[in-house]
């Protein structure tokens, strides 16, 4: 594919044909900090879903709601805090702010979307960003998870005030992250790649009590 | 402990998810150029001080991103509404005077209000 779409913008696929050894963000934590294995009394399960692709999109909702229809067959989510997840679960959308989506994919199909998003948005007033390489996404899942979360979020996570298909930005413990709520019993968190180490060991260090597993 | 209603999250999050950034709705002068350097000064580094009614910028750092404008009473910490950039606050210190020796304000006077209110 050419890696040229128009004249003004030039994208380049961040996943080369190289043979460069690749490390998830969590790499040096698992050698650092371990990973229990989960038991069977593990309240809490914790996942990574390292190398997805997650992209930024930014402009007016009506422009990249058509362009998303027609690319991915998904609409943005129609209010705030909203996420969208496809049939299969693998694609998302998710509210950032009033003109910024946060679009994860699975790793590799981001390239090719980027350039046919940006080809169906044409002229209009938009930008995508790449940001894959700057975050990570955790999975956390048990009867525990939300207890665990409860300790470390400032945000009401009570299904009351957090069901499903929800997603907010806000503080966890001294870092931020992006808290999503894609099905009843699993949360997901967008973390920094910079944080994911401070986020892994404050989750295994809080979901102790709860017989907390990393999955790997 | 503030709960702030973020106009573009359309719900309340807690105070540690913003920071404050002044005074809202300063005007920048049309023609810099043209500004006495007392006028330049006083747009660039004096800001109100009132006790009362208060008109302020915040921004929603760990959420949105967004700014935004907080009508606050700086006597009682009270947040009186929320609104967004661009739009004009609908509660201000001269609507609130009439309202301020209903009892709603009782811990201060109109007269101490009205001292420290620059419009």
């Amino acid at each position: 594919m050419s890696n040229i779409v128009d004249d003004k913008v030039k994208t380049f696929d961040t996943r080369t044909e190289a043979k460069v050894p690749v490390e998830s963000p969590l790499a040096y934590s698992y050698r650092r900090s371990g990973a229990p294995a989960p038991g069977k009394d593990s309240g809490a399960v914790l996942r990574e879903r390292p190398f997805l692709g997650h992209l930024v999109l930014r402009g007016g909702a009506i422009v990249l709601d058509e362009a998303l229809r027609s690319v991915l067959d998904m609409p943005l989510p129609g209010e705030p805090q909203g996420l969208v997840v496809d049939a299969s679960g693998e694609r998302s959308v998710q509210w950032i702010s009033p003109d910024e989506w946060l679009l994860i994919v699975p790793g590799g199909e981001e390239f090719e979307l980027e350039n046919r998003l940006r080809e169906a948005l044409g002229d209009a007033h938009f930008a995508i960003a790449n940001v894959g390489g700057g975050q990570t996404l955790l999975e956390l899942e048990g009867a525990a998870s939300s207890e665990l979360l409860m300790k470390s979020v400032i945000y009401d996570v009570h299904p009351r005030h957090f069901p499903v298909g929800k997603a907010v930005t806000t503080v966890f413990a001294k870092t931020s992250v992006i808290l999503r709520r894609p099905s009843e019993e699993r949360w997901e968190l967008v973390v920094r790649r910079s944080f994911a180490d401070y986020v892994y060991r404050w989750l295994l260090d809080a979901g102790e009590e709860y017989a907390i597993g990393v999955e790997r | 402990m503030f709960y702030i209603y973020c106009p573009y999250c359309g719900e309340h999050r807690e105070e540690e998810e913003f920071h404050p950034k002044g005074e809202a709705h300063i005007v920048r002068p049309e023609d810099p150029e043209s500004c006495s350097d007392e006028e330049w000064g006083d747009y660039l580094f004096f800001r109100n001080n009132p006790r009362g009614i208060h008109h302020e910028m915040w921004v929603h750092a760990v959420g949105c991103r967004k700014f935004f404008n907080i009508t606050r009473n700086t006597a009682t910490y009270e947040i009186l509404e929320t609104y967004r950039m661009g739009e004009a606050p609908s509660i201000t210190a001269e609507s609130r005077d009439g309202q301020a020796s209903t009892g709603a304000q009782a811990e201060t006077s109109t007269a101490q209000m009205q001292e420290g209110v620059r419009a």
